[in-house]
């Protein structure tokens, strides 16, 4: 059930992306992505459970109506590959599905918000498990800084300067009923 | 010494009595009320039970062979602690007691008195007489080949012609080996859900009806060390009723708990016979008090720690029971005064032709005991602690046991 | 979750949740690096004292597949021999470091009182005749995936029940998981007091044929070629037997399943064994699978204390 988001005190934490805004930022991601590789051969869109899933699949939508190519969306669930799994116990693992053989591919991963890095570390660990592709780019929505690794974004929608306490809130169509970008008090995270 | 025990409730030859009693040199001297104190050392029993010291008709004591597990020293001064004044040593030492000069070893009379069994069978072997003269000659009346039954019937009539003759008694542990091969605990619906091979009551009573039948034809005396199951109550009972010379023993355990304890798989519950169903614990309650059953027995078996931290299937059998007997006894069946000391001392005396009875002038072992005092069983004097029961607080207590040797135990803590 | 030592312990819902993970791990073993990171750091030990290779090898590749490093103790030549009890054992090797211990043992509790002696979390592979509950969770996780769904299915467990941990276990939890259980043995291989089982019991295999989604084959000990507990193998193959011609008669979308090792020509004929209805060896792959799920929930859930 959607939530808005307050902070303790009970007052609105600022959106700062509403759903239009998240709209032209992915279709803007879409853009950057064909244009880097002057067309579409060769990607594989992969996108990072939960969020990453439906923004790849929407990825692949905005490049179908500009190129009318359907590139292939993969889904990867990186629970197993986490580093912090004692103290983050999981209830239940996503799915993991590559739809090619990503040898000599170009796979871009997605995901809503970049934070300190392990989550794409663990991402890219999954990914050379499954496969040997040419490259491994990565696409977010929103890049919140306080990077614990060397990881950086090719594609952002929003780079978005926090602090620790802090989180980054993502709702997408798809997962949530409104969708767009908040920051929230950690407290109620 | 001069002792005197004042305001107690007194078991004597006409019924329970409020009186005093005073004992001189290791026996009661009067037995009155309002003794006037002179130089005594008092003992204030208000409240208590006074009545003859707790006689056991089956106790291991371990020595010869097992001192590690316990030895005659640690084992009296467990009974004493449990009120008990008389033990039966089972022979199933290591060497065996099957020859009356291992018999003389055993024998003890102060401060309480352990009266050796001997064996019937050579080693408990089940092949071979044992010297059953030899050991009569050395004062043995009891012959069993307790923890191995004798499956031989031949074998076992022979003991039991013989020992009809010297004026004997024969003592079955009555588990058929066919039937209970493999087992450990009652055969049920417990041991079907734990997959552990069980002991069905069948292997109890066709042993003891079989026996039945040998005692009809040889006429020897014949006593069912601890009986488990209704269905033998129901053999013992009619067995007296046709006017065998039968007689049967209840541990406290058995009349305390059931199979169901095992499904903790704690190889604190291993025992032979093993734990019972419900209804056998209600029926083995119901002997005691109607007299089908004569003796409160302990089967106490001292095992070490180490023996027993093993798994349930490989632990060895047996449980402690002379420190907490009259505890249990009195918790689980609920005995008057009179009833109690018949079964924990009177009756199994008579089992073995031994005086014991009423307190009355020159009676030497006298016990009081609290039915209402709450201790707790946290540091046996026994050297094993293998007692379903170690650490709980019980209710009923011994609280002075006097014998020949005068005051041998006044227990000192954890009675309020 | 802290043990795995009885299906008692575990309720639908738990049931559900293992069999879930179960499935995300077949397809992690379906991969190309069949080999996931997630027990890194993490170290398995395995006491099997009795000769049981198959559930040793299932839960050492179900550990490496989690990258988990594996301690193996079996009592061949060992200290075991020289008479070291299961205690010593235990907390020799627990001195080594595992982070948990699975225990194969022929004493029923022995997993049990592994656990109370280390303080680790245990895995029971298998206690006396009493329990063995990975072995469960992976026929139902075999069921379920064959099946879609375990609730209501009709299953006959054929064989020596009375002295098997896998018809305790199987039997117990699929009552649970709401299948219906029918006993099919030898009065002397059917377990004492049965009517304290939530099961029915038939006489004959033929009873049974024609009203069961499920032939469940425990594998008889034909070492002593029966005469202890049944007069001969020939007269149990004759009442209990899945032959081809009693094959025939099941529905046709009847499955035969066995825990293994089979004795074929025995409980099971070759051909049947060998056929289209077994799933003998989706139960050995779903069994690593499963050992996997039960392994990951142990060792990535925080013991509250
Ligand atoms: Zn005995």
């Amino acid at each position: 059930m959607y939530r808005h988001p307050r902070s303790r005190l009970g007052g609105l934490m600022p959106q700062v992306m509403t759903s239009d805004d998240l709209d032209r930022a992915i279709r803007r991601i879409s853009h950057e992505i064909v244009e880097r590789h002057h067309g579409t051969d060769g990607i594989v869109l992969v996108g990072i459970h939960s969020r990453g899933v439906p923004l790849a699949e929407q990825i692949a939508s905005n490049i179908e109506s500009s190129e009318k190519v359907r590139v292939p969306v993969g889904e990867l669930d990186i629970g197993l590959y986490r580093d912090d799994l004692a103290s983050r116990p999981t209830t239940r693992l996503g799915r993991t599905l590559i739809p090619v053989d990503l040898s000599g591919e170009t796979v871009v991963l997605v995901d809503d918000v970049l934070y300190t890095g392990r989550t794409i570390r663990a991402a890219l660990d999954a990914i050379l498990d499954l496969g040997r592709p040419k490259r491994i780019e990565l696409a977010v929505i929103c890049d919140r800084g306080h990077r614990e690794l060397p990881i950086r974004p090719d594609y952002v929608g929003k780079n978005l300067p926090t602090s620790g306490h802090e989180k980054v809130s993502v709702r997408i169509k798809g997962i949530d009923d409104v969708a767009g970008v908040w920051i929230t008090d950690g407290g109620d995270a | 010494m001069r002792y005197l025990i004042t305001g107690g409730s007194v078991l004597t030859g006409a019924g329970i009595h409020q009186l005093d009693v005073e004992i001189i040199d290791g026996s009661v001297s009067r037995l009155e009320p309002g003794i006037q104190q002179d130089g005594h050392e008092v003992t204030e029993a208000a409240g208590k039970w006074v009545g003859p010291g707790f006689f056991d008709l089956h106790t291991h004591l371990r020595e010869p062979g097992q001192e590690w597990k316990e030895d005659i020293a640690s084992g009296m001064a467990a009974a004493i602690a449990g009120g008990y004044t008389t033990v039966v040593a089972m022979p199933n030492t290591d060497p065996v007691i099957d020859a009356g000069h291992l018999a003389r070893q055993i024998a003890r009379t102060e401060p309480i008195r352990v009266i050796p069994s001997g064996a019937i069978s050579l080693g408990q072997q089940g092949r071979q007489l044992a010297h059953l003269d030899d050991l009569w000659a050395a004062g043995v009346r009891i012959f069993t080949d307790d923890g191995h039954t004798v499956a031989d019937a031949g074998l076992l009539r022979r003991a039991m012609e013989y020992i009809a003759q010297l004026g004997g008694l024969v003592a079955q542990h009555a588990e058929d080996p066919g039937l209970c091969r493999d087992g450990h605990m009652h055969e049920g619906s417990v041991s079907s859900r734990l997959g552990i091979t069980g002991l069905p009551s069948a292997g109890e009573e066709v042993i003891i009806a079989r026996d039945l039948r040998l005692v009809e034809l040889t006429g020897c005396r014949y006593h069912i060390q601890h009986v488990s199951t209704a269905g033998s109550v129901e053999l013992v009972r009619s067995a007296k009723r046709a006017g065998l010379p039968v007689t049967a023993e209840v541990t406290p355990h058995h009349l305390m708990l059931d199979h169901r304890e095992v499904e903790s798989m704690d190889p604190v519950f291993k025992m032979y016979p093993p734990l019972r169903s419900p209804d056998d614990v209600a029926a083995l309650r119901e002997a005691l008090r109607d007299g089908t059953i004569d003796a409160v027995a302990t089967d106490h078996a001292p095992h070490a720690a180490f023996e027993k931290d093993v798994t349930f299937e490989e632990a060895p059998r047996g449980v402690v029971g002379l420190e907490t007997a009259g505890s249990i006894v009195h918790a689980a069946v609920g005995l008057d005064q009179a009833a109690f000391f018949e079964r924990m001392a009177i009756a199994p005396a008579a089992v073995l032709d031994k005086s014991s009875g009423p307190i009355a002038i020159g009676t030497t072992d006298v016990i009081v005991f609290d039915p209402g005092a709450e201790w707790a069983y946290e540091r046996p004097r026994s050297k094993s602690a293998n007692s379903p029961w170690l650490g709980q607080t019980l209710r009923g207590a011994v609280t002075e046991v006097f014998t020949r040797s005068g005051l041998v135990s006044a227990i000192e803590e954890g009675v309020q | 979750m802290r043990d795995l030592l009885s299906v008692d312990d575990l309720d639908r819902a738990a049931i559900d949740d293992l069999l879930d993970l179960g499935d995300d791990f077949v397809e992690v073993l379906g991969r190309d690096v069949p080999k996931v990171p997630a027990l890194r750091g993490k170290t398995v030990g395995l006491m099997f004292y009795e000769p049981s290779t198959r559930t040793r090898l299932s839960f050492d590749r179900a550990a490496k597949a989690l990258s988990a490093d594996v301690l193996t103790f079996t009592p061949g030549g060992s200290s075991v021999s020289k008479g070291e009890s299961l205690k010593d054992t235990a907390l020799t090797l627990k001195a080594m470091g595992p982070h948990l211990m699975v225990v194969r043992h022929k004493a029923t509790g022995a997993p049990w009182r592994v656990r109370d002696w280390t303080g680790l979390p245990v895995v029971n592979a298998g206690d006396g005749a009493h329990q063995h509950p990975t072995q469960a969770l992976l026929d139902l996780l075999t069921l379920r995936r064959h099946f879609g769904k375990v609730d209501g299915l009709r299953v006959a467990i054929v064989g020596d029940i009375r002295h098997s941990r896998v018809a305790r276990s199987l039997a117990g939890s699929l009552h649970t998981m709401g299948a219906s259980v029918t006993l099919v043995a030898p009065s002397t291989l059917l377990p004492i007091d049965v009517d304290s089982w939530e099961v029915d019991s038939a006489a004959g295999i033929d009873e049974v044929l024609g009203e069961v989604d499920v032939v469940y084959l425990l594998r008889i000990q034909t070492e002593r070629g029966g005469g202890e507990v049944f007069p001969s193998v020939a007269e149990y193959v004759s009442r209990f037997g899945l032959t081809r011609r009693r094959a025939d008669q099941l529905p046709a979308d009847t499955v035969v399943m066995h825990p293994g090792p089979m004795n074929r020509g025995v409980e099971i004929d070759p051909q049947v064994a060998d056929g289209p209805r077994a799933l003998v060896t989706d139960q050995v792959s779903n069994g690593i699978a499963v050992r996997m799920a039960v392994l990951f929930r142990l060792l990535t859930s925080e013991v509250p204390e």
